[in-house]
């Protein structure tokens, strides 16, 4: 089985699904020739051509609705905004139109977009490459948005989004774009989207994250083990809808729940996972839900590391919840 | 770099009382064709009488008229079925050029059980798939990369589909009307974009959104022709929209046409443009009424006759009078649809917020309409 890293296994959806469905097109900022900045659609240009692996003007409305008039019509586009730090120049096209088409208009006009976007800090990027935008498009009704953290669940998860109906936020952890690697089947297959992972099991805590965080409790979960201290790591992997039915089981066998996002806490999607998971499962929490997050502020640029959740951080949430 | 040709100079082929202008090329355009386009024009000035009274009367919420602005609605005419509109909001002539029907247009209006969009959007939000009209937003502009999208998507097919989008010129200070003529003019989409120039976007005159001499000399920013014809000569009108479409069919990319017309009445029902507007203005477009020039160039071809007219308007008013009544009584959409089309299957959250919402008590709307 190949190792690929998650960059690679992008590639290999698209790859793979371009060829299998001649409707398939990826637009976007540099995603022809060049491949993409960091190289996700490498080699798509010489392959399929420019038709199908267009390079368009520097405008992020353009693309999206570009694509969404591609999808009415029955293309399959796989739009790419080449920082997510850069949507909101098509927020309206992406929260107005697409996703209202279908409701809108009593369901005459579906409209599969999916939309494939780096997000997250760590990389010396400042506020404007390094934003984790996800709880705006989880608010939005008619999208669905799902974070893959490794290149496994990248390739399956990604080819699901393209066979599906929906618009969807495919939004892709960049700090372990190559960090992130792993045995990724060369053949076909699929992970349904909705459901969460549970990436370690364990007994007194359970984690919550998603995306680059996923490593990031992992890390955490080992120290604790190092500490005697059980936890189960749950890696959400699809965002809206998120997979309540797998976080209660955890929450109701471990009672202690610790969440973990770089987006800034207040209305981050923490919020909505403890509220959901306490309207279910109060009875069963030995202490209140803890929080691991980015802070209200904008991204930074020179304290990133201290902006950024860590291991540590989460550890000491872990005990917090413990010692309540 | 591809030279193109603005066309600054007002395109005519009418004059004011429908006679064909001393040296203008006519356009060829079946006798039967020019019955029926008089007969959708005279629909629309009906419906939109007919709509404006029973907003007034309070049983329809909100309405937008176009009288004075129904030619620029036939830059339709040169389409085929397998083309595709993105509409703004004050093109019903056009709908109903494609078959959208009277009863189609009032139960969207009411948004009643049998609106095909599921009574999902406030008055004058239609949508037709089933015409390739598409679904209208109220955020102006955003349709134009849309069409531009669907114009790739027919390259990228390899059909010979045009898409045709209409905006206002107020429209034309969007950064969506930019973006769009600039993807349309950089992959030569087969698109043509028409700007229904009315003089007026909501309270604000023309002036205050360009400092351009004309919209249609936008165009060449985007190295696309850029035609200007006087919106309400239907002949004109349509000369300009076979060109472009032709233009497009054959591979030769976009063209912007700008359609020179005027509001005469408020932007809509919740409007009062004397605030804002000398009320002596409208008057002088009265005699530029596209209606009467085409029923003018009826009569010099010995086309027309009053007893049609009155004929087919009594008819488009029984017409419109029984699909109200129908509509009256269609009752709202059921309540389960509320949730329906959110996604193409119901999500967990849907489910469970529509169980919720079935065991409650119901909530009378507070609106009468």
């Amino acid at each position: 089985m190949p190792t690929m890293n998650i960059i690679q296994a992008v590639n290999d959806a698209l790859r793979l699904e371009m060829t299998r469905e001649p409707k398939v097109v990826v637009l976007g900022e540099d995603v022809g020739k060049f491949g993409g900045v960091f190289r996700a659609t490498s080699g798509l240009y010489d392959e399929f051509g420019p038709e199908r692996v267009i390079d368009t003007p520097l405008a992020e409305a353009g693309i999206i609705g570009t694509a969404i008039g591609m999808a009415l019509y029955g293309i399959r586009p796989v739009p790419e905004i080449q920082f997510a730090d850069f949507i909101y120049p098509a927020f309206d096209q992406i929260v107005n139109e697409l996703a209202k088409f279908r409701y809108r208009s009593g369901g005459q006009y579906p409209c599969p977009v999916v939309i494939r976007t780096p997000y997250g800090g760590g990389i010396r990027g400042g506020h404007y490459h390094s934003q984790s935008p996800e709880a705006m498009f989880i608010h939005t009704a008619g999208l669905k948005v799902v974070v893959p953290s490794n290149p496994y669940d990248a390739k399956g998860l990604l080819l699901s989004c393209l066979r599906q109906n929906d618009p969807v936020l495919f939004m892709e952890p960049k700090r372990i774009y190559r960090a992130s690697r792993g045995d990724v089947p060369a053949e076909d297959y699929t992970i349904p989207l909705g459901q969460a992972k549970v990436v370690r099991e364990g007994e007194q805590v359970t984690l919550i994250a998603y995306g680059a965080m996923v490593p990031i409790a992992e890390e955490a979960a080992q120290k604790a083990a190092e500490q005697s201290i059980s936890c189960e790591v749950i890696d959400l992997r699809t965002l809206s809808p998120f997979d309540i039915d797998t976080l209660l089981v955890s929450a109701k066998k471990t009672g202690r729940v610790v969440i973990v996002h770089e987006a800034a806490r207040t209305c981050g999607f923490g919020a909505e996972l403890a509220t959901s998971i306490y309207e279910r499962a109060i009875e069963y929490l030995e202490g209140p839900i803890q929080r691991v997050t980015g802070f209200d502020t904008p991204f930074p640029y020179s304290l990133e590391h201290e902006y950024m959740p860590n291991a540590d951080r989460v550890l000491a949430a872990v005990r917090a919840t413990l010692e309540w | 770099m591809v030279a193109v040709h603005v066309q600054d100079d007002l395109r005519r082929v009418l004059d004011e009382d429908g006679r064909v202008i001393k040296g203008a090329q006519v356009p060829v355009i079946p006798e039967e064709d020019l019955m029926r386009i008089f007969d959708t024009m005279l629909l629309v000035r009906t419906m939109d009488d007919r709509m404006m009274k029973i907003q007034r009367q309070g049983r329809l919420g909100f309405y937008m008229k176009s009288i004075g602005e129904e030619a620029s609605h036939f830059a339709v005419y040169p389409l085929r079925k397998t083309d595709w509109v993105f509409p703004s909001y004050r093109e019903q002539g056009s709908w109903f050029w494609a078959g959208y029907t009277i009863e189609n247009y009032i139960d969207q209006l009411f948004g009643n059980l049998n609106d095909t969009t599921k009574g999902r959007q406030m008055p004058v939000h239609h949508s037709a798939s089933w015409l390739n009209y598409v679904s209208i937003s109220s955020p102006v502009g955003t349709q134009i990369p849309q069409a531009v999208g669907t114009g790739m998507a027919m390259s990228i097919s390899k059909t010979d589909g045009v898409a045709l989008t209409f905006f206002g010129e107020g429209t034309s200070s969007t950064g969506e009307f930019h973006v769009g003529m600039n993807f349309a003019g950089v992959t030569k989409a087969p698109v043509v974009f028409v700007c229904r120039n009315n003089g007026w976007a909501i309270s604000v005159p023309m002036e205050k959104q360009t400092a351009a001499k004309t919209f249609a000399s936008k165009a060449v920013g985007y190295g696309m022709p850029g035609v200007r014809v006087d919106g309400n000569d239907i002949l004109a009108v349509i000369q300009a929209a076979q060109e472009a479409v032709d233009r497009a069919r054959a591979g030769d990319g976009p063209t912007m046409i700008e359609a020179l017309t005027y509001r005469r009445e408020g932007h809509s029902s919740s409007d009062d443009p004397s605030v804002y507007r000398d009320p002596d203005e409208p008057v002088s477009w009265d005699k530029k009424d596209p209606l009467n020039r085409l029923r003018g160039y009826l009569k010099h071809k010995g086309l027309y006759s009053p007893e049609h007219e009155k004929e087919r308007a009594a008819q488009y008013n029984e017409e419109i009078t029984a699909a109200l009544a129908r509509a009256d009584e269609a009752g709202l959409p059921p309540l389960e649809s509320l949730f329906e089309d959110v996604y193409e299957d119901p999500t967990w959250p849907l489910r469970e917020q529509r169980e919720y919402l079935l065991a409650q008590q119901r909530t009378k709307s507070p609106h009468k309409h």
